[in-house]
């Protein structure tokens, strides 16, 4: 009784300064998230509590509706064509020898030593070129090049975690390259799926250069464009209140998915951390 | 770990090795065809953009090297942006790296509390930078911002405070939500560094009779070597590279105090439609970043390894 009584006592100070930490670190969201229903004059909801702004929201511009659409579909291509080209690279680069590969290998990390801006320029130009401007395919395809990096390694040192027996033997079965990847290798590396998938998911949902750069029809506009140009909307008056509900619409799906995949988003960091 | 091992009670010909190879070719086609379109590309479009007259409406119309970079240079903009962007690492740096290193510090025990409290610290991780900025931009505001008032009440201010009207209270304000943003991302890079460390190394010293200072500074942090090598690469690279919050919730202003160098980039290209000039700054940027890149590399390699 007397030891732990002295040990919660001498425990105080971490948990008055973690409390306060934690503290610091929750109450923006919450704030973001009451403000968004809270009353305030000059925006949607201007008595009582309400989801006025939301409605503001929602008939702003080309309409809530359809900015998450493209969202969405942003989102959606991002993380198909991510797991697709890294699935493909990572069992190439894990399970193969070909000429070239670790040239190919290197070229792919170096990616992450570029400055975005710096690709970013001359692919506008190229993409106007070939008649993809204004189009969320084509910041698809450049918001998949930048996680290329992360997912490409990640994916081969899962498929290299995989014993080589598993696909040596089915391959002396008779089954192909193809057929042991799908079959038998793809349900082992499930784990590194998942975080390519997270990782990918929340950078397409919340990337704001590629989206201002290469979208320039209100129409095409993906959320966090069309939120940060909601502010402009109206000479002189900013609507903060439907602001911090567009942030809340933002937020939500990328908080939701943390929470359930934290181990996943966890195991992504260990992997790079660890080999640096 | 390169090929198959051969001699394990089965061979496979040299027509089976063969067509091996072709198969891991066909599957890095997708990742070749992605790095040749659209990273080695642009990559050649943006040094011959920075050699050309070249603007948003006219498309390229002449090699006029070293036009772009000769303007660049002499733009009143350049070096207060390259000042401001070097300060805002600095400040940005310092601050996540130490405030990192403490949380992790604190978070590195199991336990239910600690559980939540590494799990609080992450959310604003999972929120994409645009999002917090706009979230800070009401937080800030005169109109909405709840800081004012509760001190107000409080009785600790008479007139609301402004966050973001002078270039100091902007810079700080700014790096505050930078911080907030990211210091969980530092603690979790951090953390699996700690983690790494034996146990026993802690236990042994304090047998030895070291207190707990000297512990940290002559186990911990030589042993956190690498991941702290990790945070720092990333936290300069991301610092320097800052865009968004800047564009977000300063928009550069007041004055273009808080002008960074890739808004500098963006302001060539779109505003002023110099795509020239615009690419030049980036091919410039391009090479700083790999120069300070590779020192801090050979800074921050283990001495012993080298």
């Amino acid at each position: 009784m007397g030891v732990t009584n002295a040990s919660m006592i001498g425990r105080t100070p971490y948990y008055v300064l973690t409390g306060g930490l934690a503290v610091i670190f929750l109450f923006p969201i919450l704030w973001a998230a009451v403000a968004s229903v809270s009353p305030q004059a000059g925006t949607g909801q201007t008595v009582g509590i309400g989801l006025g702004n939301y409605a503001t929201l929602f008939n702003f511009g080309a309409g809530l509706p359809r900015f998450l659409f493209n969202s969405l579909l942003v989102a959606f291509l991002v993380v198909a064509i991510t797991l697709v080209v890294s699935a493909l690279g990572g069992y190439a680069f894990a399970r193969f020898s070909f000429p070239g590969r670790d040239v190919l290998f290197l070229l792919t990390l170096a990616i992450l030593m570029v400055p975005y801006a710096t690709v970013l320029i001359p692919l506008y130009v190229m993409l106007h070129g070939i008649g993809l401007q204004n189009s969320l395919v084509g910041v698809s395809l450049v918001l998949v090049v930048f996680q290329l990096p992360f997912a490409t390694y990640m994916m081969r040192i899962s498929f290299e975690a995989v014993p080589r027996e598993l696909d040596e033997s089915a391959m002396m079965d008779g089954c192909g390259p193809f057929s042991v990847l799908w079959r038998i290798l793809l349900p082992s590396v499930r784990p590194g799926l998942i975080t390519v998938s997270l990782f990918a998911f929340l950078a397409a949902w919340n990337d704001f250069f590629a989206p201002l750069i290469m979208l320039n029809d209100p129409t095409q506009q993906t959320l966090p464009l069309a939120i940060a140009n909601l502010r402009q909307q109206t000479m002189g008056v900013i609507d903060y209140g439907a602001t911090e509900a567009g942030v809340v619409v933002m937020a939500l799906p990328c908080l939701i998915l943390f929470l359930f995949l934290q181990r996943h988003f966890v195991a992504g960091f260990m992997s790079g951390a660890v080999k640096g | 770990m390169s090929s198959i091992t051969p001699g394990r009670g089965f061979s496979l010909g040299a027509g089976w090795r063969r067509r091996h190879q072709l198969w891991g070719l066909i599957c890095a086609i997708p990742t070749l065809a992605f790095v040749a379109v659209f990273f080695l590309t642009p990559l050649g479009l943006v040094a011959r953009m920075s050699l050309s007259s070249w603007t948003l409406l006219t498309g390229y119309r002449a090699l006029n090297f070293p036009k772009n970079f000769v303007s660049v240079w002499n733009s009143p903009l350049l070096w207060p942006a390259v000042v401001f962007t070097i300060e805002y690492t600095v400040l940005a740096t310092v601050l996540l790296i130490a405030l990192g290193l403490g949380m992790a510090l604190l978070a590195q025990e199991t336990g239910r509390w600690v559980g939540a409290l590494r799990t609080i610290f992450l959310l604003p991780v999972a929120l994409g930078l645009a999002s917090a900025s706009l979230l800070f931009w009401g937080f800030y505001s005169p109109s909405i911002g709840p800081i004012s008032p509760m001190l107000e009440a409080a009785g600790v201010i008479h007139q609301p405070i402004s966050f973001l009207e002078t270039p100091t209270k902007a810079l700080l304000s700014t790096t505050f939500l930078v911080v907030w943003k990211f210091a969980g991302l530092y603690m979790l890079i951090l953390l699996v560094g700690l983690q790494s460390i034996p146990h026993d190394l802690y236990e042994a010293s304090a047998l030895d009779g070291a207190s707990r200072g000297q512990i940290f500074r002559h186990i911990t942090l030589p042993l956190l070597r690498p991941s702290l090598a990790l945070a720092l690469i990333l936290c300069v690279t991301g610092s320097l590279l800052a865009f968004d919050q800047f564009y977000i919730l300063t928009k550069g202003g007041p004055d273009n105090a808080t002008v960074t160098v890739v808004q500098l980039i963006y302001r060539e290209a779109f505003q002023r439609q110099n795509l020239g000039a615009s690419a030049a700054i980036s091919v410039v940027v391009l090479f700083a970043l790999l120069a300070l890149n590779a020192l801090q590399f050979r800074l921050l390699r283990d001495p012993e390894r080298s």
